[in-house]
């Protein structure tokens, strides 16, 4: 019984890390209709300039540590913004290997940026994790800081849906990522649409990198890591959809953390197999339309 | 073909391949060796330009068919003691021709992007096991690969490695990459070929005229798996160490951009792209731990100003400096 409830809690923490990484690749494929292959470095880039920011802090002021936690997301997101109409635009009415190609050379050009700037060696500003303690759940206890990155992440759910749903602006990046050209005719700024889309993406993946810092850390690598986890979220659940990268970032949770406790050498494999089958037997996801 | 383009042909192939069998006479062992890393991949990246440019395919899992062939080769040393360099190659295509037919079975169900995410996502399975299962396969440590030797006679574990790479082993690799240029060359030129090209261009037009499309896909996929399995055998006693490194999917990335670099819209880019990005690689390494920027940026301006390639670049500038001169 205690087992479970911790692998419930481990799959619940894992699917909203995955999720606030998957949603903003998903978004910008929606509306944009490019797989971002530097979406893992803008995640990496979040939990470097939040750990730089905590670490430089210190441990002593409890409270200013968790307002400084979110500029890794702000960075992730300036730096998106920067590169959409710089690099991204001149683009898209190209073939999608030019645009892949320009996302992988980005993801590069990150990697070794954050080498520079943070050295090779990875940071674990724990501090913020430390200083919630943790809970008895039945006779296991269980890190506090876990619960907050589960909150966070339904939150992002949450605002999210309501953004897209619920706003005028969401309305236009439906119509948008539907029709481009109708809605560009109706008077809508799609360069603006395309901008904001893509920046709120990278706000996302910079924030899912932030709060994962404290627990994981980190390390080069790590972008070119998750963005593949990110993509097998995103292949389950349907390129474009948001339900579809929410429940995909369940499925993939719950498998993970079974794989990783019960068959730990096919742990990842099994996850890409996962994809495999379902593209071969709905190629749009689970969610997603053609 | 007529005789005046296979004549045609000789004229400009029969110079570049004396050239490729004198160059170890007069360049020192350690550039020959980096050529022979070159050649290797341009025997990858002429598989690879096979779905891209012919067909219109772009695959960002060919680490697999590259994986798949570097390992065979360590797996025949390691379990098999087969040090010969014949069956090393023999064995990399069957391995590679097993597993590009199956994978390609899925994969050219789908074109666009979500036939480059089917085979990412395939090429990771691999990966994964690469690197989960170390007792088969060193995991990270990787397999050792000794110097193999040739026709029973040149190489072996004892021989000096870099005499034997650089001339015994030279040879082999430009044997096998004159005969992969050759064989790529009477494929694209042939009805098949032909064929391809014209599912690239206009599907739904081809299935009319009575090609059967997904079964050419497939029989492209087959052929351009094993082109780049062998390139990962040729590769694998030059390295001398096989990791899961190059089955990782930014090692496909690396495929995609060589032949980018030197252009998919023609035979000679991808060769001539795998031969420079060879030494752009090597230099950057050697002159700066920034290595993977000086390469991104690289990518990022190529494919901003010159998306035709280096090859695809000069054809469409020399009839323009032709007529300044």
């Amino acid at each position: 019984m205690t087992e479970l409830v911790i692998q419930l809690l481990n799959s619940l923490y894992y699917a909203s890390t995955l999720f606030l990484l998957a949603c903003g690749l998903t978004l910008i494929y929606g509306v944009m209709r490019i797989v971002n292959l530097a979406h893992g470095t803008l995640y990496a880039l979040g939990a470097y300039v939040t750990a730089g920011a905590v670490l430089t802090l210190g441990a002593e002021h409890p409270l200013a540590l968790y307002l400084v936690m979110p500029i890794g997301a702000v960075a992730a997101a300036l730096t998106g913004a920067v590169i959409e109409p710089s690099l991204l635009r001149p683009l898209y009415r190209r073939p999608e290997e030019y645009q892949l190609l320009v996302t992988f050379g980005l993801l590069l050009i990150l990697e070794d940026v954050m080498r520079f700037l943070w050295g090779a060696l990875p940071l674990s500003p724990s501090a913020p994790a430390d200083h919630l303690g943790s809970i008895t759940i039945l006779d296991a206890t269980y890190p506090n800081y876990n619960f907050l990155v589960i909150g966070v992440g339904a939150l992002a759910a949450a605002a999210l849906w309501a953004f897209v749903y619920r706003t005028k602006f969401g309305v236009i990046l439906r119509a948008t990522s539907q029709d481009m050209r109708m809605t560009s005719a109706l008077g809508v700024d799609a360069r603006r649409v395309y901008v904001l889309a893509f920046t709120i993406g990278c706000f996302l993946a910079g924030l899912g990198g932030a709060i994962i810092v404290p627990i994981s850390g980190a390390a080069l690598g790590m972008g070119v890591d998750a963005l593949i986890l990110a993509f097998v979220v995103v292949v389950v659940g349907g390129l474009g959809s948001l339900e579809g990268a929410l429940v995909g970032s369940l499925i993939v949770g719950v498998f993970r953390t079974l794989g990783v406790n019960y068959f730990p050498e096919a742990e990842l494999a099994i996850l890409y197999l996962i994809t495999a089958v379902v593209l071969l037997v709905r190629p749009t996801g689970l969610f997603g339309s053609a | 073909m007529g005789d005046a383009s296979v004549w045609g042909g000789v004229r400009v192939a029969g110079p570049i391949v004396l050239l490729l069998l004198l160059l170890p006479w007069f360049l020192p062992p350690y550039q020959t060796i980096l050529f022979s890393y070159g050649l290797a991949f341009a025997v990858a990246a002429l598989g690879f330009n096979l779905l891209l440019g012919y067909t219109g395919l772009l695959s960002f899992g060919h680490s697999a068919y590259f994986g798949v062939g570097a390992y065979t080769v360590a797996f025949l040393v390691k379990y098999l003691r087969i040090g010969s360099m014949e069956l090393h190659l023999l064995g990399g295509i069957l391995a590679t021709a097993a597993v590009s037919a199956l994978f390609g079975l899925v994969c050219v169900r789908y074109t666009r992007i979500f036939f480059a995410m089917l085979t990412l996502a395939l090429s990771q399975v691999l990966w994964s096991l690469a690197l989960k299962f170390y007792w088969v396969s060193g995991g990270t440590d990787g397999l050792r690969v000794p110097t193999p030797t040739l026709l029973g006679l040149l190489g072996g574990p004892k021989a000096d490695k870099v005499a034997f790479l650089s001339h015994g082993y030279y040879y082999i690799v430009v044997l096998v990459f004159v005969g992969a240029v050759g064989i790529m060359w009477i494929i694209v030129h042939s009805p098949f070929g032909k064929a391809l090209q014209a599912i690239r261009d206009n599907e739904i037009r081809a299935e009319f005229v009575g090609i059967q499309v997904r079964r050419y896909r497939w029989l492209a996929f087959l052929i351009s798996g094993v082109f780049t399995g062998v390139a990962g055998a040729l590769w694998a006693p030059l390295n001398g160490l096989v990791t899961p490194d190059i089955v990782y999917w930014p090692f496909s990335g690396r495929i995609v951009f060589l032949t980018v670099l030197g252009g998919f819209r023609n035979f000679t880019g991808p060769v001539v792209g795998a031969i420079v990005y060879n030494y752009l690689e090597t230099y950057a390494v050697g002159t700066t731990t920034y290595w993977q920027f000086v390469l991104g940026a690289v990518l990022v301006v190529l494919v901003m100003t010159m998306p035709a390639g280096i090859v695809g670049t000069l054809v469409r500038l020399l009839p323009r400096i032709q007529r300044a001169a």
